[in-house]
């Protein structure tokens, strides 16, 4: 009996245990700092707020330069208009045309933006121009501050607009 | 039995001795072609090319150079492997300078233990070398427009072949111990940027390599230095570079570049989200844009491959598409890497126009740009895989159609 309960707990522990046993385990600290990655349902939005009026000031220092005064583009790609062009000849894709979620938005300043120096904002700072990125494009009113769960609540105007792959779909 | 060849080897030293004794002393060998005598460069440590060769990547002109890219000289090509240095680029926040030995690859999220690898562990692990294309999909998208590019460099260099050498992220799964009802990988990168995509753990499962290798060396730092995701027949954006994160998921994490970027619009405004197989696409690399013609024998040759696997057959019309012949397909011939193709023909001197199509393992056939553009519009960006066509005018000389 003893003995058939020790074979088990060892067959269980092997099934369990690594092949390799090669790298080691991070600590929770390590995986924390590195996890930025925040998902469309709001999931791993850090804690922090932004308003409008706060992002109006960071957006005119840090980012009117290559999107424009207004997001209308510049040196760079447009943010904002295009609404109801995506279907014509001429379509505008911009976050507020074509992004489905507003989690994208704050991911990606946060990871990448400023494009010369990023990680420059704070977390704050990163609410507040995702803030006013979304007043810019009439997605939040002037009055609006935003955090991980009101940020995870917004609903893009383009929301609905993607589906899947349907490759193959084209005979010669 | 072994002296037998070394008498042979005397005899025939001496014979050409008295040859070349006697064809000195013939009047119609001028004196002063002795052939070489200058003594040649020292052996080094790092090879270059030929100072006489120059085919290069051609840099678009644009505002930053570190969110740009560079095109291989496919006109130019020789054989299916593409020389490291002239694997096309692209990058989105410039190519970081990383020491390997502080580099890590963390692997967490929905799994039974997560763990943090150096570049040093990982390549105690078992590996494999695999010979396969990259291509970004952005690849011959000025084909949408009405200005087509007019070399193949700038039409279809954005796709390279190389080897790659690198541990199986199925094998990485294991040791972590991935969760069973997870469903997604997202990939991150060690770039300004922090480049990330998502990706169905089926294909993490299937042949996607941590890789750290690339045609026998180190990857080079614009291939992503020491460690790059590579994912077989995908699109390029996906073999994310600089790898330092893989997060274990239920679902995607819809970041930038796989819903404002990546993503493909159709006519009706919607778009086509996490379209990543690279469909069946040939291009005729000589004669191509670009080059000059001379009447008589020509071998016409190019490039084919499949996202979806091998390629069957390459056909390929001298005149516009009325007539086709098959090209010889030459061996290897690879999945998910480019395929060779020969066909010998003769140019009379007039005006020919020259189109490659490929049938991949699938029965797939790379459709006419008519076909294509019927389906998904001209303003879907990404994923152009039309028939390609060069014409070779009456002086010789080669452009697009």
């Amino acid at each position: 009996m003893c003995k058939c309960a020790l074979l088990l707990c060892a067959a269980a522990a092997l099934a369990q245990s690594p092949k390799y046993g090669v790298g080691r385990t991070p600590t929770p600290g390590e995986i924390r700092q590195w996890d930025i990655s925040v998902r469309p349902d709001g999931k791993n939005l850090p804690s922090g707020r932004g308003s409008v009026a706060e992002g109006k000031e960071i957006y005119a220092k840090r980012c009117s330069k290559c999107h424009g005064d207004s997001g209308q583009g510049g040196d760079s790609v447009p943010l904002v208009g295009g609404r109801g062009t995506l279907n014509t000849s001429k379509p505008l894709k911009t976050v507020e045309s074509y992004w489905p979620y507003a989690t994208t938005l704050f991911d990606y300043i946060n990871r990448a933006m400023p494009f010369k120096s990023p990680g420059m904002l704070s977390t704050n700072q990163v609410y507040d121009v995702t803030a006013y990125v979304l007043f810019l494009g009439k997605i939040v009113p002037e009055n609006a501050v935003l955090d991980a769960d009101s940020l995870a609540k917004i609903r893009m105007p383009n929301r609905d607009g993607f589906v899947p792959d349907p490759r193959p779909d084209v005979k010669r | 039995m072994e002296r037998k060849p070394r008498i042979r080897r005397r005899q025939w030293l001496g014979a050409t001795a008295l040859g070349a004794t006697l064809a000195a002393c013939r009047r119609d060998v001028p004196v002063e072609d002795e052939g070489p005598r200058m003594l040649g460069a020292t052996v080094r440590a790092y090879g270059e090319r030929s100072p006489y060769e120059t085919a290069a990547r051609a840099l678009d002109d644009e505002r930053f150079l570190e969110a740009s890219q560079t095109r291989t000289p496919l006109g130019e090509s020789a054989g299916i492997l593409t020389p490291s240095s002239l694997h096309y680029e692209r990058h989105h926040s410039g190519v970081p300078r990383i020491d390997p030995a502080e580099h890590r690859l963390l692997i967490h999220g929905m799994v039974g233990r997560p763990l943090l690898f150096t570049v040093e562990d990982l390549r105690r692990l078992p590996s494999v070398s695999r010979i396969y294309f990259l291509e970004c999909s952005g690849n011959s998208g000025a084909e949408w427009g009405s200005k087509p590019a007019p070399t193949a460099q700038m039409s279809h260099g954005l796709a390279s072949c190389s080897e790659w050498t690198g541990v199986p992220l199925s094998l990485l799964l294991a040791e972590v111990a991935v969760q069973k009802d997870a469903k997604w990988i997202v990939a991150e990168g060690a770039d300004a940027c922090k480049m990330q995509r998502s990706l169905p753990i089926s294909k993490a499962m299937d042949d996607i390599l941590v890789a750290w290798g690339q045609n026998g060396e180190a990857l080079r730092p614009e291939q992503g230095y020491p460690l790059r995701l590579f994912v077989p027949g995908w699109e390029g954006n996906v073999s994310v570079k600089w790898l330092r994160r893989i997060l274990v998921a239920e679902e995607p994490t819809m970041g930038r570049d796989e819903t404002s970027k990546y993503t493909d619009l159709m006519p009706d405004g919607t778009a086509r989200i996490f379209t990543f197989p690279m469909e069946a696409k040939s291009l005729i690399t000589y004669p191509s844009g670009g080059h000059k013609l001379k009447p008589g024998f020509c071998e016409i040759t190019g490039l084919a491959w499949s996202g979806r696997g091998l390629i069957r057959r390459v056909e390929v019309s001298p005149d516009g598409g009325r007539t086709w012949s098959d090209a010889a397909l030459q061996e290897p011939r690879l999945p998910k890497a480019f395929t060779r193709f020969r066909l010998p023909w003769r140019w009379d001197g007039g005006i020919a126009e020259l189109q490659s199509r490929c049938t991949d393992e699938t029965g797939y056939v790379q459709p006419a740009r008519e076909a294509l553009t019927a389906v998904r519009g001209v303003k879907s960006t990404y994923h152009y895989n039309g028939v390609k066509a060069w014409m070779v005018a009456a002086d010789g000389s080669v452009s697009h159609v």
